[in-house]
Parts: structure tokens; sequence; C-alpha cells
């Protein structure tokens, strides 16, 4: 049976590469039901604003098949079934989606806001959005029940330089029993931005959705807008994407690698992998003009070309590192007061991390055998030879393996890409279409698959939904903390690496 | 893990020199900063990084300015985990209205004599989200700023230079 089959409704015309049905009442509940049974994935909820009715958009992912659809549900009372309610995954989404829409997911039973503070000025801003005087609105933890139980408030700004959350610490003695993370504290109404931009325009938001996957990001709203539009990158556009994707999966796993360790105050593996990162950021600037390759991957292919001068830079780079780090992953191996930290520690479950779907080292470490650079596959990979890196552990431990296995691959990855890399054009010149049209894509940013869902109408962009692999990310960091102590909380935390920019949008 | 420790004593170190200063930023920070307060503070300097709603971009570059390359801490520049601690508040962003708050915690937490540096074109006025109904957009309307560093990211020599500017002001 196809995924189709199980989804019933109207297939809506002008929807690529996969389908997309508008389902009634039952057949929004059936889809949960199926996801709530393990039989589908959960890759996205996100509302709409585009023609008489609000909609609320599913998309799912049929793991045994790669088969992805999107099933949408028209909101006409300003409601929708919830699928949180049966579906733990949707429920932060759903959350999101009533902050942002105002449409009410019936039957879920946390409808704390998540990204509404009340401080906006405006509620509900993408839906039926209505002036109102900023007021900062309290938030109520979960509750916790025990003897002796203390609390730990951290965040949002915190002892180092990353990005705003706040984590909730419900501990006995130095375990944990419960963290709860709010987030939020980033959004910077990307969405709202994207509503009526310009594809270029809207480009450069994706490229800051979160800036550590600039290129993923970019890459991701490049091929959904080409799906909507019918059109194709050329083949050399497509391998300097695949190049630059790759050089930044090896920069930010040389750089979490090291800094996993760093948090286990192993300071050598630290300073040792932040020379590997910045000689990939320095080898980037000189090959495509910025070090994170901002901006590079456009709608239609890639805005800088790659110079003979710069390949042979990027070959002393792969000589440099295939010189250096198998010395660290030997090192990392050997250091038992590191692997004493990192093994067994913040464990996150198998049947979790499927029920999540969750994507990336995350997934890989806990066994869930996914990479949307496989399947559902794009080019130029199913032209490359790599394979899956899974492990099944689950522990900060599998999850540094995970990234060693990968940033190998990168490696080899780059060489092959170099190596078969076609001349011709970088773009390809077209019109964006003025009649509405809708694409979608999936793509393998380092930290997981990232979800792009556009419609453009008038040339414009007029709705765009993002969803950073961190959706599913961050309430598995929660689960995997449990029964840790507090202490080991950076390591978890560092080895999950979720983006909260990416998250917050 | 020998082999790796020997090879960092034979080699020549990766630490470049110092960046050029840059002319702006000095003119810039010449008219705001107290005389006073630059000669109390000498060569050393504290940092905390507050980021208000970045797209986590600015935070890679200045993290890279901990790495062997750049080496902050030979100019006697440091992060540090608290406003506590510290003189200069680094922050990015687009001040998005969820964080306004924590960062003007973050500022009156900070001790006198204390600088701020708005790094990238985001808290320089928004940058590309400075229309949104969800951020304040220049970050010179939340707190005062002495300085801004440019980029999209600023790169770590951008950075570098920047710092080392706010320094040599304090010391004239």
């Amino acid at each position: 049976m196809t995924l189709m089959d199980r989804i019933d409704g109207a297939k809506v015309e002008g929807h690529r590469p996969w389908p997309r049905v508008v389902v009634d009442e039952a057949g929004w509940r059936a889809a949960a039901t199926e996801l709530a049974a393990g039989h589908l994935t959960l890759l996205g909820l996100w509302g709409d604003k585009g023609g008489a009715q609000m909609v609320v958009h599913m998309a799912v992912l049929d793991e045994a098949t790669a088969e992805i659809a999107v099933a949408s549900i028209e909101c006409p009372q300003g409601s929708f079934p919830s699928v949180g309610a049966v579906h733990p995954p949707a429920i932060r989404l759903e959350r999101a989606v009533h902050d942002l829409y105002g449409l009410t997911p019936l039957g879920l039973a946390d409808m704390r806001p998540w990204l509404d503070r009340g401080v906006w000025g405006v509620s509900r801003p993408l839906g039926t959005a209505e002036r109102l005087p900023p007021a900062a609105r309290p938030y109520a933890f979960l509750p916790t029940d025990g003897e002796s139980l203390h609390q730990i408030p951290v965040g949002p700004v915190h002892a180092g330089i990353i990005e705003p959350g706040h984590f909730r610490f419900t501990a006995s003695g130095e375990t944990v029993v419960r963290l709860e993370a709010r987030l939020g504290y980033v959004h910077k109404g990307i969405e709202s931005l994207m509503t009526g931009a310009p594809l270029d325009t809207a480009a450069r938001l994706a490229s800051r959705t979160s800036g550590d996957s600039t290129v993923a990001y970019a890459l991701a709203f490049a091929r959904a807008a080409e799906a909507a539009l019918g059109i194709e990158a050329p083949s050399r556009a497509i391998h300097l994407r695949a190049l630059m994707a790759e050089l930044e999966r090896l920069a930010n796993h040389f750089g979490d690698i090291g800094a996993i360790c760093n948090d286990a105050s192993f300071a050598l593996m630290h300073a040792q992998c932040g020379i590997l990162r910045e000689r990939v950021l320095r080898a980037a600037d000189t090959c495509f003009g910025h070090r994170l390759m901002m901006d590079r991957v456009v709608p239609g292919g890639v805005s800088h070309d790659l110079t003979d001068a710069g390949a042979a830079q990027l070959r002393g780079l792969l000589d440099e590192a295939r010189r250096v780090f198998p010395r660290l992953v030997k090192l990392y191996d050997n250091t038992a007061s590191l692997q004493d930290r990192t093994a067994g520690t913040g464990i996150l479950r198998e049947d979790l991390a499927r029920q999540f779907g969750v994507g990336g080292c995350v997934g890989r470490a806990s066994g869930r055998v996914f990479d949307a650079r496989k399947r559902p596959g794009y080019p130029p990979y199913d032209q490359l030879d790599f394979a899956i890196a899974t492990f099944e552990g689950g522990d900060v431990n599998a999850r540094v393996w995970v990234r060693i296995r990968e940033a190998e691959q990168s490696l080899d990855l780059v060489e092959q890409i170099l190596r078969s890399m076609p001349a011709g054009p970088i773009k390809a010149d077209f019109q964006a279409s003025l009649k509405p049209a809708e694409g979608m894509a999936l793509v393998e940013a380092f930290r997981g698959d990232v979800l792009a869902w556009l419609r453009i109408d008038n040339g414009c962009v007029a709705r765009c939904h993002l969803r950073d692999p961190s959706w599913f990310q961050w309430p598995l960091l929660e689960a995997a903390i449990e029964g840790n102590i507090v202490a080991d909380f950076p390591l978890c935390n560092k080895s999950f690496n979720c983006s909260y920019s990416g998250h917050d949008l | 893990m020998r082999r790796t420790l020997l090879e960092g004593v034979i080699h020549s170190p990766l630490t470049e020199a110092p960046p050029e200063r840059d002319d702006a930023a000095l003119k810039e920070l010449a008219a705001s900063l107290d005389r006073a307060a630059r000669r109390r503070l000498g060569r050393s300097l504290s940092i905390r990084q507050v980021d208000a709603g970045s797209c986590n971009g600015c935070e890679l570059e200045i993290h890279a300015l901990n790495n062997a390359f750049y080496d902050l801490e030979r100019y006697g520049l440091r992060f540090v985990a608290s406003p506590r601690h510290a003189d200069v508040l680094m922050v990015t962003g687009p001040v998005t209205k969820n964080m306004r708050e924590a960062l003007e915690r973050t500022y009156n937490a900070t001790p006198d004599p204390k600088w701020v540096v708005a790094v990238g074109a985001c808290a320089a006025d928004g940058g590309i989200f400075a229309r949104s109904y969800a951020c304040v957009g220049r970050l010179s309307d939340v707190i005062p700023v002495d300085l801004h560093i440019a980029g999209c990211p600023p790169s770590p020599k951008a950075l570098l230079s920047g710092l080392l500017a706010l320094m040599e002001t304090m010391d004239s």
C-alpha cells in the first residue's frame, strides 16, 4: 500500500515534488493515528493563511518506502484535531501554530504559549493579527512532586558564547529528575518576513535561519523554490552545492567534536579540532568568498564558481585533515578519563528516537538509520559513494562517533565531488512564476534534516515554512538527561547541539 | 597524545600577527569613552557575550577568537561567564522582543565602567530582520552602544580589530 492510499483526500495540483492532499477531519485523524502507531514519521506541521480558509499542513514520511506527502486540513472554525494529543512530537509544533495563527489544536492538553510571551505588541501575527499592548505573561513550568526536590533555573543568558534559552532543572541531590526547556527567546518572525518577499530576499532570510547551517538552509530553500518553479540547477552548480554542504558539515563536526571534549575538560582535543575547523572556514573563504558560505547557494544554482586555485586549496585541506584527524580520533578513543565522561552518559533510547523521527547525529547514534542525502535523496549524492554512519549506544560517546565517521566521509565526499566536477554554467536563468506553485525539499544539514516548504505567487513568496531538525531534538534532550547528574548537562547538551535560532524562527 | 603535544612544542605557533587598527572604529569610540575609566582598567578586559536574537553566525566567529590562530587572550581579553565580571558586553542580533528584558537585565548587572560592542549587521540596525513584529531592531535603541563591528557575520579578524581599537582608545 502506498502512502497516498493511506491519506484520503483531494490531491492539490502544482505541489512538487511530493503530493499534497486536502483531507477532512477523518482523514486528518487517520494520519495522526498512523503517526501514533509508528507507521509514519512526522516531518513537520505548520499553519498557512493561503486562500479563503486558514489551513494546517502536516508533512509525513513513510520510512519503509521513503515516500513523503503533505496532508492539509482547512480550519473554518479556527481549530483542528490535535495530532500532539496522540503523537507527542507534534505538541510544540501545534503550540507554535496556535501562537502564530491562533488556530486551536482541539484535544491538546498542553496549551501554554510556546513562542509568544505577550511582548510582540501583536497576537496571532501570521493569522488574524490583532494589535495588543505588550505585557509579559508568566509561564508555568510542569509540576514536579517528591521529597527534597530542588529547582535550578538556567538561562536565557548562559555562561558561554551560546544562544539563549531557559532550562529548568528539577534535581534530587545531583540527579536530574526533570528538565524542561523554555525556548522562543530568539524568535525573529522569519516566516512573517518571508511572506511577500521576492525570492532573493527570501533566500537571504532562509540563509540566516540558523547561521551554522546556512548552506543547508539556502539549499533547502533553493530546492523547494526550484521544485515549485519546475526548474533545475545546472550540473556544475549541483556539485558546487554539495561541496559547500560537505565543507559546512566538516567545519561543524570538527567544532562539535572538540567542544564536546572541552565540556569534559579535555582542552587538547578542543584546541586541535578548532584548528581543523578554522582551516575549513579559511578554505571556504578562499574558494567562495565567505567563511560560512552565506548566500552562496541561490535559487537556480550558486553565486560563486570554484577556480582551479580554489580546488587546489581544498586538496591541501584534505591532505592536512587526513594527516591530523586520525591521530585525534585515536586520542579520543584511547583517553580513558575522557571516555569515562562520554560513555554511558545521556542515553537516548532507540524507541524515542524512532517515535520522534529525530534526525542527524542524535538519531543515528540511537540506531535510527536515516539520512536525507540517501533517502529521499537528491543529486549529486546518488552518484557519490558513502554510507550512513549509525551507532546503537545512544550516549554522548555514540554521538561523538557518528560525527567522527561523518567527518571522515565528508572528506571522502569532498574528494569525490572535486574529481567528478563537471564544467558548465553555475546558474539557471528563470522567471519566478506569476501563478501559484508550491514546492518542498528535505536537505541533510550537519544537524539533521531541514524541511523547506513554500508557495510562490505573483513572483514572490506567499508562504514559506522552514523546519529545523532541532524541533524533534530539543524534547529528546529532556529525556536523555533524566537520571544523569546536573554536571553532565553541558556534555549532553553539546552532544545534541540543537539550534535555538533555527527552532525559534 | 604525546605526538600531538610534541608537535605543538617543536612547530612554530599558528597564532598570527595582530590585525591593523580599524580607524573608523577608533573614531567612533573616541567620542564615547571616559578617560578616567580607561586608566583604571589598564590593558585587561573581560567580555560577556549576549546573543539578543542572532542567527548564531556571529557566535561562531566570536568563538573562533579563542582558537590558536587568533588567540584572544594574548591581548588581555577574555570571555567571562557572568555579567558581574564583565567590562564589555558584546551583543549580537536584532534584539528580539523576547530577549529584550534579559538583555536589559544583563546590562544592568554589569558593573560600571562598562562598554557595549554591537556585533554584526543585525545589532547595528536590525539587518534583514529589521521590519519584523518580533524584533526591536537597533541595539542602541535598547542600551547605549560604544562601538559597532560590521559584517554578516564579522570575520574574527574584524572582531579582533574592533576589540583592539577599543583597548587602545582606553589606554590613551
